[in-house]
């Protein structure tokens, strides 16, 4: 009841839709913890967790570590940049010469696609995937869902829409994942070249004019376009893309309705964005920051509860 | 599986009555007062009591909390998962003379931990301790209630379930042996 169904938090693909509502809930009540003016609690005070960033990150890693602070786990932090991968060591040798300091659990970003799933298998520690290539990047996903259930109430049957680079997006197929688990309705808009073929299968459907989404959806959710890894041009000019797939608030007033708009940042003003939009209250740009907090809070307290 | 009525909820309704007189004589009008339940079944207990005092002796502003003490224990991966309850703090307890409020007084490590995630809302001018039921003999930590119930004594494999008319759908105490 009041347990994951998963030892490790690899993906939302690994959920099912109770773990979701259990997620939801626990974070609910670490919201109010971090809007205390004491924002800390002794709960993980025996466990000690490893930040592994294989990839540059500067929310993703921040949030992790002030929710880990915040149930005050002991951190160790740890960016390949300045470490021995440098000289040739392996993943699965890197993290456990790191476990046998006794660490409890690994928060782990890495760019290629399921290295958290290939290091669940080799190593004893519970491995939470803060991102691995385009693959996932469920605590995003988990966190976009709660804005929008805080925002609007509900997640099931609210018509959401992804927007930009999708072919590159691990947060658009953890999204993908996670609303269509909770019983939303999603669409994905993009330049053809950045919609992966057979996206379909997913039960997504796909939409090439931005207004038409816009019109259709409650909440957009805006990608920025991942230039680092393009091998090769997808669309001819920025200014291009920016004027069939940005957002600006001349569009969004000339809808009927009023949607919500969401980033997971880095934002690219004025290319997928706006600066008008992004700081508008139409906007939960920074809702999802904090939620971001209490949604890892939560994930961290039940699976470091499964350890033992 | 048998289980015996300790109290039946004319005996709780009198209890009730006579926890609610002690406090009166210790915080008169209840002006630096906060009357804190814990979660999840001591908030039952401690809006009985505020009703009480509100209906009864006429107390207008009774400060009335929740507290939810899962992040605070000290059994956190020993044994089931436990799962948070709400709290609803919305005042700060600095200075105040705060009760706390539990319906059964067992091992004393729910208040040991309550004693703990109090300090998130500032440093109250004292603490004491109201419980519907304590059970002797069974302490593992040194804490005692200021205000209590009944005294029972129970052993280890017994169990005291306290029952709550707006909740279990009566008001009534039983011990249930295994």
């Amino acid at each position: 009841m009041s347990e994951l169904s998963v030892n490790h938090l690899l993906g939302i693909k690994y959920l099912n839709k109770k773990d979701i509502t259990l997620i939801f809930e626990t974070a609910d009540h670490f919201k109010e913890v971090i809007n205390r003016s004491i924002k800390k609690v002794p709960t993980l005070r025996d466990t000690t967790i490893a930040n592994i960033f294989f990839e540059n990150s500067t929310r993703t890693r921040l949030s992790f570590e002030l929710a880990e602070k915040r149930l005050s786990a002991d951190v160790v932090n740890f960016s390949a940049g300045q470490s021995s991968v440098k000289k040739g060591e392996t993943l699965i040798d890197t993290v456990n010469n790191i476990l046998s300091m006794k660490v409890d659990l690994v928060v782990m970003r890495h760019p290629n696609p399921g290295a958290g799933i290939f290091l669940s298998k080799h190593v004893k520690a519970a491995i939470v995937n803060a991102g691995d290539g385009a693959h996932e990047h469920p605590t995003q996903a988990l966190l976009d869902s709660y804005s929008i259930r805080e925002k609007l109430g509900d997640v099931a049957g609210k018509n959401i829409v992804i927007v930009g680079d999708i072919l590159h997006s691990r947060v658009a197929l953890s999204n993908i994942f996670a609303l269509k688990l909770q019983g939303a309705n999603v669409k994905v808009c993009g330049p053809k070249t950045l919609i992966p073929k057979h996206i379909e299968s997913l039960g997504v459907s796909v939409e090439t004019n931005l207004r038409k989404a816009l019109e259709w959806c409650d909440v957009a959710n805006m990608l920025r376009v991942q230039h680092e890894r393009m091998d090769i041009s997808y669309f001819p000019s920025i200014r291009e893309y920016t004027q069939q797939f940005g957002v600006n608030k001349q569009l969004l007033n000339s809808l009927d309705k009023e949607i919500v708009i969401m980033h997971p940042g880095p934002i690219n003003r004025g290319v997928e964005i706006t600066s008008d939009v992004a700081d508008s209250d139409q906007s939960i740009i920074l809702h999802q920051v904090e939620n971001g907090v209490a949604i890892r809070m939560a994930v961290l307290y039940l699976l470091a509860s499964k350890i033992q | 599986m048998s289980q015996k009525v300790l109290l039946t909820s004319k005996e709780i309704n009198i209890i009730l009555h006579r926890l609610a007189c002690q406090l009166l004589e210790n915080h008169l009008d209840f002006t630096n007062t906060a009357l804190i339940g814990i979660q999840p079944r001591g908030v039952f207990l401690a809006e009985r009591l505020a009703k009480i005092l509100k209906q009864e002796y006429k107390i207008k502003d009774i400060a009335l909390g929740f507290l939810d003490i899962t992040f605070f224990r000290d059994d956190f991966g020993r044994g089931e998962i436990l799962k948070a309850n709400s709290t609803k703090m919305n005042f700060l307890v600095e200075d105040k003379k705060v009760v706390f409020i539990d319906d059964v007084l067992y091992t004393g490590r729910s208040i040991r931990a309550a004693l703990t995630a109090i300090q998130s809302f500032g440093r109250p001018q004292s603490i004491e301790l109201l419980t519907l039921i304590d059970r002797r003999f069974s302490r593992h930590l040194p804490i005692q209630p200021n205000y209590r119930g009944r005294q029972v004594d129970a052993i280890n494999d017994e169990k005291v379930k306290v029952m709550w008319e707006e909740n279990d759908g009566e008001d009534m105490v039983y011990l249930v042996s295994k």
